[in-house]
C-alpha cells in the first residue's frame, strides 16, 4: 500500500474525491435494554486538507462515529449498515490488519484527558518509538533520534530530556503535545481529534489547538474536530456537522452555520452558547416562554457590603524530602517554605451583589471558596459577614453555629454532592431539619414542594433517587437545598461545569432569577469569562493565589488592565462573526 | 536501587517490631503457668516460685520483653520438648522442605493462573473466560486438606500415580548434599537425576494441592486488571496508533495490568503459608509446619511460638520482596521513593 | 416557572434490578438455595437426623455408603449424614459468631479511623498493620494456643484475623466518602460531624459491608474446619466437620474414602455458597454494573 503517492498524484488532479467519504453509516450497541443505535445514517466527506468539526451534546453520537471511522469501536459496538470510504479503501469491510496498518500511518487520532491516553509507566519516548517501528518509520537503531525530532515538531522544549519522562512527569498540555505527537509521528492524512482540550486550561486550551492547527495546515492533513463547544468548532474549522441522538441535524460552512442556522436544534444550541454580547435572556431558546418579569424582591441595605475579606491566606506545609534513618524512624525533614494557596487576598461582596470568581485551575478560587464557606480554616486573615467575623468559629464547629444557615454553597458537580441514599425530598429537607426549622411533616413536605416548584424541579420527581435523575434535575436539587435554609450569601462553585451547553444555559437564569426573587448575593466561582461576564456585577481574577484584577466586569472585559486577564480573554475561541 | 532497597527494608522494620511484641504476648498468655508446666505436676507452691525466679517470671513485663529480645537476638528459641534440640536448629533444619514446597506451589500455581485471567480477559465471554470465573469462585471454596486428600486418593490409591504421601523423599534414596536445602535443585546441582525424579514424585502432588488453592486469587486478580487496562484510554490511544493487538495486549495492557497482581501475591503468600501447614499434615511433610503441628498436639509451647514468630518474620520478609518488585515495576513508585 | 425540564431520567429499583442479577446468573439463585439447605440444618439439624451422631456400633464400622447409612460408617461405627448433618449448627456458629463479632469492631474501627484520619487512623491501621504482618491461618493457630484449645477461642482468632479486612473496606470506603460533595453538603445543612458520620456515611457504606459479610462468612468456615483439622478448637467426638476430615485421612490410602468425604464436600459446598453470595451480593450494590 503505498498512500502517500496515491494521495499526491490526487493531489495534482483538481477534480479529487474526498480523503474520508461516509455514507449512511450506523453503529449498534448491544445493551442489556436491548440493541441501541448510538448512530444512524450519518453521511460525512472530508476533502483534504479541510477542517470539518462534529458538534453535539453528550450521548449526540459525535465520538461513536469517529471510532467507527478508525474501527475502534469496543466489544459491544458494530457497524451495523453504510459505508466507510478512505482514500478509496473500504474500512467497513476492509481485513482488521489492513485497517491496523493504516492507524496511526494514515490516519490518527487525539482524545480527551491526554494522561490518561498514555501509558503511565513507559517512557513517553519508547511510546512513540513504538508506533514508528511499528509502522517501519524507523529501525530500534535510529528510532530514539526520530523520535526525538518527532518531540520537537510539537513544540517540546528540551526533547531529549523529556524523551525519557513518564506521563505522570509532565503537566496535562504537555501530556497533549505528546499524544498530538504520537498521533502525527507518521505524517498521517487524516487526524481526528476527540474533544482535545477539554479539562484543560483555557490558555493551554488555545495553545494546544493552535498548534494542531499549524501542524495540520503545514502538512495539508484534514482534521475532524469532535467538541461539544460550538465556539472552538467555529473558529478553527471550515466546515461544521451538528449532530444530535445520533443524527446529523445539519452541516454548513463555519460562518454560516452562526450567521444563518437553519435547524431548529443548532440554532438552540449556538444560541445556548456563551458568547460575546448576548445576555442570559438570550442563551434560552426563541420559543421559551418569557418570563413573567420575575417578582424581584426590594434587597433590603443594597449595596452595603455584607461579606468582608481581609488579607485572606492559606497555606499548606510542603514536606521536605526525607531521608536516610530520619526517614526510616518517621521523622519529617525540616519544613520547607510552606505553599501559599490563597496569598493575602482582600475584597467584599455588597447585598445583592453578585461577584465573579475567575481563574485558572490552581489558582486558589476553590481554596477560596471552601474558606468562605467556613469548611476550610485560613491560616490567617479575616472574613466577616454582616460585621461578625466568622473566622473566629472554627470549621469544625460551624455546622453548630446559627451563622451556617447563612452562606450555602452549590457544588460544581450535582451527582457528586447528593447523598446516593436520599431521595430529592430528603436532600431538600435536610438542612431544613438540621438548622432548626421546626418544620414537620405534611408542613415540611409542603415547604420541600414549594422549594422544587421554585427551582422548576416537577413535584412528582420528589421521592426519586439521585440516580434515577438527569444530570439537570440533580442540580435543580442541590440549588434548592442551598436556598432552602435562606440564605444571604450563595456561592456557586462551577455549578454549570458538569453540563451540557443547554442545560447550562437554563441553569444559568434560573439562578439568575432565583437571585432577583430572593434578594440573595452570589460568589460565582468559574473558569469560564463568558459566563460570569452575563451573571456577574463585578469579577475578580486570581492566578497563583492572589487577585491580579478586579473591577466592574463590563469594563474589566472590554478593558483588561492586567496582562494576564488579555490573555486569558485572547484564549476564549471566537466564531468567525 | 539500593536506596531503595534500604529504605523499603526500613518500612519493614515496624511490622518486626509489632510481630516480636504479639509474640512475646502471645508467650505470655500461654494456657496454664509456664513455671507449673516446667515444675511438674507435684510441684510446691514454693518451687513453683524458685522456677519463676530462675526463668524470669517474676519480674516486670518490660524487663521481661527486654530479655526475650535478647533472646531472639542471639537465637535462642527455647528447647523443644518432644525432639530435645534448641528450636531455632530444629526450624533452620525443617525451614528448606516447607519452602520448597511453597515455591514449587506457587510457582505452578502463578504459570497457570495468569495466562488463564490474561486470555479470560482478552476473550470476554468467550469459554475460557467462564473457566476462569469457575476456577476463580471454586478454587477459594476449597478446604486445602480435602482437596490434598482426594488427590491422594485418586491419584495414590485409584491410579498408583503417585508414591504414598509419606514426605520428602522415600527411604531408599538419601537427601542429595545440602547447597540449598532444596532437594530439586540440590539434586540437579549433584547432577543426580535419579534423586531429582524421586524428589519430584514426592513433591508434585502437594505442590499441585497448594497451587488449586492459590489459583483461584491469582487468577481472578488478572482477569480484573485486564479488563480494567483493556478499557482504559491508553490502550485506546495504542490500538487507534495501529499497534499489534500483542503488542497492545502483552506490551501495554498486560505490564500495566500486573501491578494489582504483583499486590495480590502479598495476599496469596498469607493463604499459602497458613494452608502450607494443613497440607504438610496431609502429605507427612516433614517442614516446619508439621513441626508445629507436633508440637501442639503434645502441649510443647516453645517450638509453636518459634514456629509462628518463624513464619511471620518470612511472611514480612516476602512482602519485602513483593514490594522491591512492584518498585521495578512502577515508574511511579520508585521515583517517589 | 417557566423553566420547566423535559430532561428524562432512568427509572430502575433495586428488586428489578436484583431480578435482573438472578436471571443473569442462575448461579446467585442457586447459591440462595444452597443457604437456606444449611440454615435449616443448622437450625433442626438435631433433631430430624435418622441416628444418633455420637452412638457407635462396632460391629459396622467403616461400611460404604448404603441406603441404611447414606454416607456410610466410620472407624467407630457412626452414621457419618447425621454427623454431617449436626455439624451445620456448630460450624455455623463459629461462622456468624466470629463474623458479627468483626463487623462491629472492624467495620467501626474502619470508619471511624477513615474518617477522622489522624491519631485514630495511626492506632487503627498499626494495629491491623501488625495482625497482616502475620500469615494469618498462623496467627490463628498461635493465638488458640495461647488462648486455650476451645471453641470460644477458635471464635475470637477467627475474628481478629479478619479484623484487618473489615478495617481496610470500611476505611477505604470512609475515606473517599470523607470530602464527597454529598458530605460537605451535610456539613453545610448543619448536621454534626457524628451525625454525618452515622447518618450519611456508614448507610452508604452499609451494602459493601455485607458483602464483606459474605464473603468472610466463607473464609471462617475454612478456618474454623483448618483449625479443628489440625487438632486446635474442637475435640472429638464432637461431630464437626473439620475434625471429620481429620479423622477420615488415614483411611484415605487404604481406600475408605466416605469417612472423609461427605464432610469434606459439604464444608466446600457451605463456603461454596457464601462464596457466590457475595459475589450476587457485590453485583446488587456495585454501582459500576448498575448501568
Amino acid at each position: 500500500m503505498n498512500m502517500h503517492t496515491t494521495a499526491d498524484h490526487a493531489g495534482a488532479n483538481h477534480m479529487q474525491p474526498p480523503l474520508l467519504d461516509v455514507r449512511d453509516l450506523t453503529v449498534e450497541f448491544a445493551t442489556r435494554r436491548g440493541t441501541v443505535r448510538a448512530v444512524e445514517k450519518v453521511d460525512l466527506t472530508l476533502a483534504k486538507g479541510e477542517t470539518l468539526g462534529i458538534v453535539g451534546e453528550s450521548g449526540s453520537g459525535k465520538s461513536v462515529t469517529s471510532y467507527a471511522v478508525m474501527r475502534i469501536l469496543d466489544r459491544a459496538g458494530r457497524i451495523a449498515e453504510g459505508s466507510i470510504g478512505f482514500a478509496g479503501i473500504d474500512i467497513g469491510k476492509a481485513s482488521e490488519s489492513d485497517v491496523r496498518a493504516l492507524r496511526g500511518r494514515e490516519m490518527s487520532m487525539i482524545f480527551q484527558n491526554p494522561r490518561a491516553a498514555l501509558n503511565p509507566i513507559r517512557k513517553v519516548g519508547k511510546q512513540i518509538e513504538d508506533v514508528l517501528i511499528e509502522h517501519v518509520q524507523a529501525q530500534p537503531s535510529d528510532a530514539k533520534e526520530k523520535a526525538i525530532e518527532v518531540l520537537k515538531a510539537v513544540r517540546i522544549a528540551r526533547p531529549e530530556e523529556r524523551y525519557h519522562a513518564y506521563p505522570f512527569e509532565l503537566s496535562g498540555g504537555m501530556c497533549q503535545r505528546i499524544v498530538i505527537a504520537l498521533a502525527l509521528a507518521c505524517r498521517p492524512q487524516l487526524l481526528i481529534a476527540d474533544e482535545p482540550t477539554t479539562g484543560l486550561d483555557v490558555t493551554t486550551q488555545k495553545a494546544v489547538m493552535d498548534l494542531v492547527v499549524e501542524l495540520t495546515r503545514e502538512r495539508n492533513m484534514s482534521t475532524i474536530l469532535i467538541t461539544h463547544d460550538l465556539g472552538l468548532a467555529a473558529a478553527y474549522c471550515d466546515r461544521v456537522m451538528v449532530m444530535e441522538k445520533g443524527k446529523v441535524v445539519e452541516t454548513a460552512n463555519a460562518e454560516a452555520i452562526f450567521r444563518a442556522p437553519q435547524h431548529p436544534y443548532t440554532r438552540k444550541l449556538m444560541r445556548a452558547t456563551p458568547r460575546k454580547g448576548v445576555s442570559l435572556r438570550d442563551l434560552l431558546p426563541e420559543d421559551a416562554a418569557p418570563a413573567a418579569a420575575a417578582p424581584t424582591a426590594p434587597v433590603k441595605g443594597a449595596g452595603e457590603p455584607l461579606l468582608v475579606v481581609e488579607n485572606l491566606v492559606k497555606e499548606y506545609p510542603r514536606q521536605a524530602p526525607t531521608g536516610g534513618l530520619a526517614g526510616l524512624f518517621g521523622i519529617k525533614g525540616a519544613v520547607a517554605d510552606p505553599f501559599r494557596a490563597v496569598d493575602g487576598i482582600s475584597f467584599s461582596v455588597a447585598r445583592g451583589e453578585s461577584l465573579g470568581l475567575v481563574g485558572e485551575s490552581g489558582c486558589g478560587k476553590s481554596t477560596t471558596s471552601m474558606m468562605l464557606m467556613r469548611l476550610l480554616d485560613p491560616t490567617s486573615g479575616r472574613i466577616e459577614f454582616k460585621g461578625e467575623e466568622l473566622s473566629a468559629i472554627p470549621a469544625k464547629r460551624f455546622a453548630g453555629s446559627p451563622w451556617r444557615s447563612r452562606i450555602q454553597l452549590v457544588f460544581q458537580d450535582p451527582t457528586d454532592s447528593l447523598n446516593p441514599r436520599y431521595t430529592a425530598a430528603r436532600a431538600i429537607a435536610d438542612p431544613l431539619l438540621r438548622m432548626g426549622s421546626g418544620l414537620a411533616g405534611a408542613a415540611l413536605r409542603a415547604k420541600v414542594e414549594d422549594l422544587a416548584r421554585l427551582v422548576g424541579l416537577p413535584v412528582n420527581l420528589l421521592d426519586r433517587f439521585p440516580h434515577q435523575l438527569s444530570g439537570g434535575q440533580k442540580a435543580r436539587v442541590g440549588i434548592a437545598r442551598a436556598i432552602a435554609p435562606d440564605p444571604e450569601l450563595v456561592i456557586l462553585d462551577e455549578p454549570t461545569a458538569a453540563l451540557d451547553v443547554s442545560v447550562q444555559a437554563v441553569v444559568l437564569n434560573l439562578l439568575q432569577e432565583l437571585k432577583q426573587r430572593l434578594g440573595m448575593s452570589y460568589i460565582f466561582v468559574s473558569h469560564d469569562l463568558e459566563v460570569v461576564r452575563m451573571l456577574c456585577d463585578r469579577v475578580i481574577v486570581m492566578r497563583s493565589g492572589r487577585i491580579v484584577e478586579e473591577g466592574a466586569t463590563e469594563a474589566v472585559m472590554a478593558a483588561p488592565k492586567a496582562e494576564y486577564t488579555r490573555e486569558l480573554l485572547s484564549s476564549i475561541p471566537h466564531p468567525p462573526l | 536501587m539500593l536506596k531503595q532497597i534500604v529504605r523499603r527494608l526500613g518500612t519493614a522494620i515496624p511490622s518486626i517490631i509489632g510481630v516480636i511484641i504479639v509474640t512475646f504476648l502471645l508467650t505470655r498468655v500461654l494456657p496454664g503457668d509456664t513455671a507449673a508446666y516446667f515444675a511438674g505436676p507435684a510441684a510446691t507452691p514454693q518451687a513453683i516460685a524458685e522456677i519463676k525466679a530462675t526463668l524470669g517470671l517474676d519480674q516486670p513485663l518490660p524487663v521481661q520483653f527486654l530479655a526475650y529480645v535478647k533472646d531472639l537476638a542471639t537465637g535462642n528459641l527455647g528447647m523443644s520438648l518432644t525432639t530435645g534440640q534448641p528450636v531455632f536448629e530444629d526450624i533452620t533444619a525443617r525451614l528448606p522442605a516447607s519452602a520448597e514446597l511453597t515455591l514449587l506451589g506457587l510457582l505452578i500455581s502463578v504459570l497457570v493462573s495468569v495466562p488463564l485471567g490474561i486470555l479470560a480477559a482478552v476473550k470476554q465471554g468467550s469459554w475460557i473466560d467462564h473457566l476462569c470465573r469457575i476456577v476463580a469462585t471454586a478454587g477459594v471454596s476449597l478446604p486445602v486438606f480435602f482437596t490434598g486428600l482426594l488427590l491422594v486418593y485418586v491419584f495414590y490409591y485409584k491410579l498408583g500415580w503417585a508414591p504414598a504421601p509419606m514426605g520428602r523423599l522415600d527411604f531408599i534414596y538419601s537427601a542429595p548434599d545440602t547447597v540449598t536445602g532444596l532437594y530439586l535443585i540440590d539434586s540437579l546441582l549433584a547432577g543426580d537425576i535419579e534423586v531429582f525424579r524421586a524428589a519430584w514424585s514426592q513433591i508434585w502432588l502437594p505442590a499441585v494441592t497448594l497451587a488449586i488453592f492459590s489459583l483461584a486469587p491469582i487468577a481472578r486478580m488478572t482477569r480484573a486488571s485486564m479488563l480494567a487496562v483493556l478499557a482504559s484510554d491508553f490502550v485506546r490511544t495504542a490500538r487507534a496508533s495501529g499497534l499489534k493487538p500483542s503488542k497492545v495486549v502483552m506490551g501495554y495492557a498486560f505490564r500495566n495490568a500486573l501491578l494489582p497482581v504483583i499486590t495480590t501475591l502479598g495476599m496469596v503468600f498469607s493463604f499459602l503459608l497458613g494452608a502450607n501447614v494443613l497440607v504438610e499434615k496431609v502429605f507427612a511433610w516433614p517442614g516446619i509446619g508439621s513441626y508445629a503441628i507436633e508440637a501442639l498436639i503434645t502441649s510443647d509451647y516453645a517450638p509453636v511460638q518459634g514456629f509462628v514468630l518463624a513464619m511471620a518474620i518470612l511472611y514480612v520478609l516476602l512482602n519485602l520482596a513483593i514490594d522491591i518488585l512492584y518498585g521495578l515495576v512502577d515508574p511511579r513508585v520508585r521515583l517517589e521513593a | 416557572m417557566s423553566l420547566a425540564v423535559t430532561e428524562t431520567a432512568p427509572k430502575d429499583s433495586l428488586f428489578s434490578h436484583a431480578r435482573h442479577i438472578v436471571a443473569e446468573n442462575p448461579v446467585t439463585g442457586i447459591a440462595f438455595g444452597l443457604f437456606a439447605l444449611f440454615a435449616l440444618a443448622a437450625l433442626i439439624g438435631p433433631y430430624v437426623v435418622p441416628v444418633d451422631p455420637l452412638a457407635s456400633d462396632t460391629a459396622a464400622a467403616l461400611q460404604p455408603p448404603s441406603a441404611a447409612h447414606w454416607f456410610g460408617t466410620d472407624q467407630l461405627g457412626r452414621d457419618i449424614f447425621s454427623r454431617v448433618v449436626v455439624a451445620a449448627r456448630l460450624d455455623m456458629i463459629i461462622a456468624v459468631a466470629s463474623v458479627a463479632l468483626v463487623f462491629v469492631a472492624g467495620g467501626f474501627a474502619g470508619i471511624a479511623s477513615g474518617y477522622f484520619g489522624g491519631w485514630t487512623d495511626r492506632i487503627v491501621g498499626r494495629v491491623s498493620d501488625t495482625i497482616m504482618a502475620f500469615p494469618l491461618f498462623v496467627l490463628a493457630m498461635g493465638i488458640v494456643a495461647a488462648l486455650g484449645n476451645t471453641v470460644t477461642n477458635i471464635v475470637i482468632a477467627t475474628a481478629i484475623i479478619n479484623f484487618p479486612l473489615y478495617v481496610r473496606v470500611a476505611r477505604a470506603e470512609a475515606n473517599i466518602r470523607r470530602e464527597a460533595g454529598f458530605v460537605q453538603a451535610a456539613r453545610l445543612s448543619g448536621n454534626s460531624e457524628m451525625r454525618i458520620l452515622l447518618g450519611h456515611i456508614a448507610p452508604n457504606i452499609l451494602p459493601i459491608m455485607m458483602v464483606q459479610v459474605s464473603l468472610t462468612m466463607g473464609y471462617a468456615i475454612l478456618n474454623a474446619a483448618g483449625l479443628s483439622f489440625i487438632g486446635l478448637g474442637v475435640r472429638p467426638p464432637t461431630p464437626e466437620w473439620g475434625i471429620m476430615v481429620a479423622e477420615g485421612a488415614s483411611f484415605i490410602i487404604s481406600g475408605e474414602w466416605w469417612i472423609a468425604f461427605f464432610p469434606g464436600v459439604t464444608l466446600m459446598l457451605a463456603v461454596f455458597c457464601f462464596n457466590l453470595l457475595g459475589d450476587g451480593l457485590r453485583d446488587l450494590v456495585d454501582p459500576q454494573r448498575r448501568t
